[in-house]
């Protein structure tokens, strides 16, 4: 079977954000970057899939030359190839979605795994454009996934509440969830054997952005709580402010 | 021509969501602000379009139902069709809806077919100058985007609890029955059961009220206090990343960056320090009260209201008070 994992670098979700300079993205100073977190579920499912069909699994990732780290991470996982798409542009989502999906139509993959979303941009659209972009089904926020021998594709997802059952088939595209799988930490034979794994570099194909960010802001300050009391005394006074001052109860 | 706006309202088993209340409130306000005509649209059976009248309690006029057996059960590739048809059939600019567990994969699929540029998830809608700018946040809340999208047509989806719904109007809208024509390749995906994760539950991402809990509560069966406290207050239960990564609950309740994002009216932190990731994930909700002993806990910084002590103590004694103030 043949497997891709597309992959993101995003900045640690302990980075205090600042604004750069341009107004328009983060400040990158001192910034730590990793993995995204979704996207480690949805290599462990890969590894997953490759270990009871069979086949390669290979990774995907659209930036600039440091992601070639997060690749790394992912062949050091188990992945067995690697293509960086390389591109150092501020693109929106579906122009990188449609960079994705022009490559993707190339290796023609039976199964494609994402992270349900980028922890940077949050807005949780790739796996499913890039879907429809290829004209496969998708499934996302994926919590649990059973694909049979004949392409048949049983998927659990996240909904408000619960969780709602979906039947699909192969060729698809999955959105992970974190719940799917418990992700694996690289072994030190994986580290040095993902070093000589092959990692491609190609330019990113190039497509118009659809939307302009005008500026990027910080939430506005909050004026500091009160402390009301440190012991059970203080409760009836927190009720009362509740219901008379804030009035949401 | 007049510009046209379509608002796509959610229904689950005949039922509105209150989102989908605030969408088409939302959806018809940037109408007429920006002089379009508006229209609203409802998939399903004939539950749906039984329903879909009372949509003009929220600023619906004429609401489109395309009904069908087929689509009692939602089906992402099916239902994308079908807006997409109706947004081009109407020839409408703007599609708005909510960002459900729903809207947020419709959206992009529908945006895929329709060649839309999109702003997810947001927080804030305006019109300057004519054209429709959206707020939205990034990085789980740590900083917001305002952006402007410049394809001929534009998809918005809305955070539950953010955008008001308004009162009622008291009106009924006019329907009209559209037929999409559907073949058994547009049901590539279906979705044939729904399972609840307890009865009755309520999603952090949809409650006006939220109580969390952290490693404060020192152990998983400690969480029945958080439970109580949500009870008497009808209140959806959360939690950090520290209780979800030891297994105390469930991921689906977690609070935070790697977890949901959540804007409630009343958001209770208990036993919660306020790592940045988890501070990112709930700093937008409306109030916030933290119980935590550690009165230099970060939690206190995003608090409007604080009792810095002993959990064990306080929240039996808030569930008491709110008991006897709420009647209950």
């Amino acid at each position: 079977m043949k497997i891709a994992v597309c992959v993101n670098r995003v900045p640690d979700t302990e980075t205090r954000v600042k604004i750069g300079a341009d107004g328009k993205t983060i400040d990158k100073t001192g910034v730590n970057y990793i993995l995204n977190p979704y996207d480690e579920f949805a290599v462990e499912e890969a590894l997953k899939t490759k270990e009871k069909f069979g086949g390669e699994v290979i990774v995907i990732s659209l930036g600039g030359s440091e992601n070639v780290e997060v690749i790394r991470k992912a062949l050091a996982m188990g992945a067995d190839k690697g293509i960086l798409l390389k591109d150092d542009s501020q693109r929106d989502t579906f122009s990188i979605a449609k960079a994705l999906a022009e490559v993707l139509k190339e290796i023609s993959p039976d199964i494609i795994f994402f992270g349900k979303q980028s922890i940077d941009y949050d807005d949780q659209a790739m796996p499913s454009l890039v879907a429809e972009l290829l004209g496969l089904p998708s499934i996302t926020v994926v919590v649990k996934l059973e694909i049979s021998e004949d392409g048949t594709v049983i998927a659990e997802r996240e909904i408000e509440g619960g969780r709602e059952k979906v039947r699909s088939k192969l060729p698809i595209v999955i959105g992970a969830q974190r719940g799917l799988n418990e992700p694996r930490y690289p072994s030190l034979k994986g580290i040095m054997a993902a070093k000589s794994k092959p990692v491609e570099e190609r330019p990113a194909p190039q497509f118009e952005n659809k939307t302009e960010v005008i500026e990027m802001l910080l939430p506005p300050p909050k004026k500091p709580g009160r402390i009301l009391g440190t012991d059970a005394s203080a409760v009836p006074e927190l009720v009362r402010l509740l219901r008379e001052e804030a009035k949401v109860i | 021509m007049a510009k046209r706006v379509l608002t796509f309202a959610e229904q689950r088993e005949g039922k509105f969501k209150k989102s989908a209340f605030e969408a088409v409130r939302t959806g018809r306000k940037i109408a007429d602000e920006i002089s379009a005509e508006f229209f609203t649209l409802v998939i399903g059976d004939e539950n749906a379009e039984k329903i879909a009248p009372e949509l003009g309690n929220y600023g619906a006029e004429k609401v489109f139902v395309v009904s069908d057996p087929k689509l009692a059960q939602y089906s992402l590739t099916a239902y994308a069709k079908v807006i997409a048809d109706v947004m081009r059939e109407i020839d409408a600019e703007y599609l708005f809806m909510s960002a459900t567990a729903m809207g947020k994969e419709l959206a992009p699929r529908v945006a895929g077919k329709i060649d839309a540029g999109f702003a997810l998830d947001c927080t804030d809608l305006k019109v300057e100058n004519g054209e429709v700018i959206a707020t939205r946040p990034v990085y789980a809340g740590k900083a917001f985007i305002r952006v402007k999208v410049n394809s001929d047509k534009k998809i918005y989806t809305l955070r539950p609890n953010v955008f008001s719904a308004g009162e009622s109007d008291g009106k009924m809208a006019v329907v009209e029955k559209l037929n999409v024509n559907l073949t058994d390749d547009d049901f590539k995906v279906v979705a044939f059961e729904t399972v609840a994760s307890t009865k009755g539950k309520l999603d952090v991402t949809e409650a006006d009220i939220v109580v969390s809990g952290g490693r404060g509560l020192k152990a998983p069966e400690n969480f029945k206090l958080i439970e109580e406290l949500a009870d008497v207050l009808g209140a959806a239960v959360g939690a950090s990343r520290a209780v979800v990564d030891a297994g105390w609950r469930p991921h689906d309740e977690q609070v935070g960056q790697t977890g949901k994002t959540v804007s409630p009216k009343l958001y209770i932190a208990i036993g919660i320090s306020g790592a940045i990731q988890h501070l990112a994930g709930m700093s937008s909700s409306k109030v916030i009260v933290a119980i935590n002993k550690d009165k230099d806990a970060p939690i206190f910084q995003v608090a409007d209201y604080g009792i810095a002590g002993d959990l064990f103590e306080v929240v039996p004694a808030l569930i008491e008070e709110l008991k006897k103030v709420l009647g209950k």
